[in-house]
């Protein structure tokens, strides 16, 4: 099968490093988030009368954090749908938590939350390399709208409801949230989403319902980090970038819009600035940049 | 020619695709919302949190808490205990929010209240700062049949136990009916100091279960019957008896029935209709009993 050999070509011409550099910095820091966040629960499990002083670097899960026991952090969609759900006196540390956030991603890209922090992402890719390996091809496939119609959904369910309803099945925060309190029957939602892209649909979740992904999607529409293509013309049309990119309908206008004009900088807020394209492509065609950086290689 | 060939095909294939485009949307629409009735109605039962279940203290209440808990279990991490319990999917609480059982770890009372000050909403309530004006729930007695105290042993394990003991629970002594000469210890909660922390629930010394619970207030306590008003109360305000002895005395009796104070009790006539004259025979008939009821029923007994 010839997606067994993506990459390959790349680490020949580029080195085993450079072809990986990304993904692995990624899974680094996934699971350094989730190693900080684990201390706490692991030194109450080693020794449940300590007060795991050292632990406190970071408390809490995605939902709302406190770092070095004074930053807050709150996930903005959760805030929104708190104001949606009618609740108006929130503390002003989620204000600031939400705040802090919200800047965060808007800076380094809004989906950045996707591919380098959501755990969820782990499991997904892990069912999108085994899909590839079984060779199953691209499944049902459906619209990718869908996930703003969620989001729509999710803030509509809050105002009717007057809770955060989402939360209660949001595989995203379940899965955070279980790993350091206790997972229970959240395996079983993890485990559909897994068999969900696994045999259902490539990338199903993450680029097609999850409506997390949506708004951060909507962030990353203006995030000045961004992957660049100046050197598209030395596209040799291998299409592995196709093949690894989770949102590959991004890639084609800007890959090949030297034609019509497009900006070689992929400005879809879509994109996880997750670099795997960068580490596929032989001929470093792509690597991270700024929206605003002007287009050297263009005439 | 050529032109309008062209341009014939493409036209149709526009029309195709808005027709494509609409339906595909129409599609989502529906998919996504049925998607989101499903957890909305889920959501109903799930957010009725089961009565065994406590809120840390400060808990807005729980229709608020539901809207303003960001389930980050910031709570459970601050308690120094380990109470605290982030409810995982399927379990009688909502998914994600904090709680403890009391029967098998309750709240243990601490001055600071170290669970509150971190909630980033504010679900907490970040004004609480007196443990002792916490409502996480009211204990009730639930069990006097099994309650070792109400059998006559001594116990007080709860009372000893409560925090605010002597002002949430108090010792009522009664008198030992069965023994005829020893007293009952009976514990008595009060709801308005009681903070609901769940320590006498742990410490009844019954197995599984305990005979003293803490519930969710509202369903703890009634509503006061408002129509009532306390005879004792309003003479206090009043500063005196609110009852003239010239005023004629009446009782509100049901139709067809009258009270004769001289001894008679109720009085009914065979039709049900109230009588003018009572008749004096059955007074004779019953002997003088020292239950009042008796005394009461005695014309409807008549009756029937």
């Amino acid at each position: 099968m010839a997606n067994l050999e993506i990459g390959k070509e790349a680490i020949e011409k580029k080195g085993w490093w450079k072809a990986y550099k990304w993904l692995i910095l990624r899974r680094i820091s996934q699971f350094s988030i989730l190693a900080l966040f684990m201390m706490i629960p692991i030194c109450k499990w080693i020794s449940p009368e300590s007060d795991c002083a050292l632990g406190w670097i970071i408390k809490g899960n995605l939902s709302s954090s406190q770092f070095m026991n004074t930053i807050p952090m709150t996930d903005p969609l959760l805030f929104l749908q708190m104001i949606a759900s009618g609740f108006i006196g929130i503390a002003k540390e989620a204000i600031i938590g939400a705040v802090i956030i919200l800047v965060f991603y808007l800076l380094v890209g809004g989906r950045v939350f996707c591919s380098w922090v959501c755990p969820v992402n782990i499991v997904t890719d892990g069912a999108f390399w085994l899909r590839t390996k079984l060779g199953l091809g691209a499944g049902t496939r459906f619209s990718r709208h869908i996930r703003y119609w969620m989001l729509g959904m999710v803030l509509l369910l809050s105002a009717i409801t007057g809770s955060l309803a989402y939360e209660l099945i949001n595989p995203v925060s379940m899965l955070h949230r279980g790993l350091f309190y206790g997972m229970g029957l959240g395996w079983f939602v993890i485990a559909a989403v897994f068999l969900f892209d696994l045999f259902v649909t490539k990338r199903g979740w993450c680029t097609h319902i999850c409506p997390m992904g949506a708004f951060y999607g909507l962030l990353g529409k203006v995030s000045p980090v961004r992957v660049r293509a100046d050197a598209r013309e030395k596209c040799d049309d291998c299409a592995e970038c196709y093949l690894v990119c989770p949102e590959s309908q991004i890639i084609k206008p800007v890959l090949k819009g030297e034609k019509t004009g497009i900006p070689a900088v992929i400005l879809a807020g879509e994109c996880t600035n997750c670099g795997r394209c960068i580490d596929v492509c032989a001929e470093n065609v792509f690597e991270f940049g700024s929206r605003f950086k002007k287009d050297s290689q263009k005439k | 020619m050529s032109r309008f060939q062209s341009k014939q095909p493409q036209k149709k294939s526009n029309a195709i695709s808005r027709r494509r485009f609409l339906a595909d949307m129409a599609g989502t629409a529906c998919g996504v919302g049925l998607f989101g009735l499903g957890i909305g109605v889920y959501s109903k039962s799930a957010n009725a949190i089961k009565p065994l279940a406590i809120r840390p203290p400060g808990a807005l209440s729980e229709k608020e808490f539901l809207s303003a808990c960001t389930r980050c279990g910031i709570c459970v991490r601050d308690c120094p205990y380990n109470i605290l319990k982030l409810a995982e999917i399927g379990d009688e609480v909502p998914t994600g929010t904090p709680y403890f059982i009391a029967r098998s770890a309750a709240c243990e009372m601490c001055e600071d209240i170290p669970c509150i000050p971190n909630c980033p909403t504010g679900a907490l309530d970040h004004s609480l700062t007196d443990i002792n004006k916490a409502k996480m729930g009211t204990a009730v007695l639930i069990d006097q049949e099994t309650c070792i105290a109400f059998l006559g042993l001594r116990c007080e394990v709860c009372f000893n136990v409560c925090p605010l003991r002597g002002d949430a629970i108090t010792l009522d002594y009664k008198h030992n009916e069965r023994s005829g000469k020893h007293a009952l210890f009976i514990p008595v909660v009060h709801s308005e100091a009681c903070t609901g922390c769940g320590l006498c629930e742990k410490a009844c010394i019954l197995e599984n279960e305990s005979a003293i619970k803490v519930l969710p207030t509202h369903l703890a306590k009634a509503d006061f019957a408002k129509h009532y008003r306390l005879g004792w109360n309003e003479e206090k305000k009043a500063g005196g008896s609110l009852i003239k002895t010239k005023d004629k005395h009446q009782y509100n009796l049901p139709e067809g029935v009258r009270y004769d104070y001289e001894g008679e009790g109720l009085i009914v006539d065979d039709a049900g209709n109230p009588m003018i004259e009572p008749t004096k025979k059955t007074i004779k008939e019953i002997p003088n009993s020292s239950n009042p009821l008796d005394i009461l029923n005695n014309g409807i007994q008549e009756a029937k």
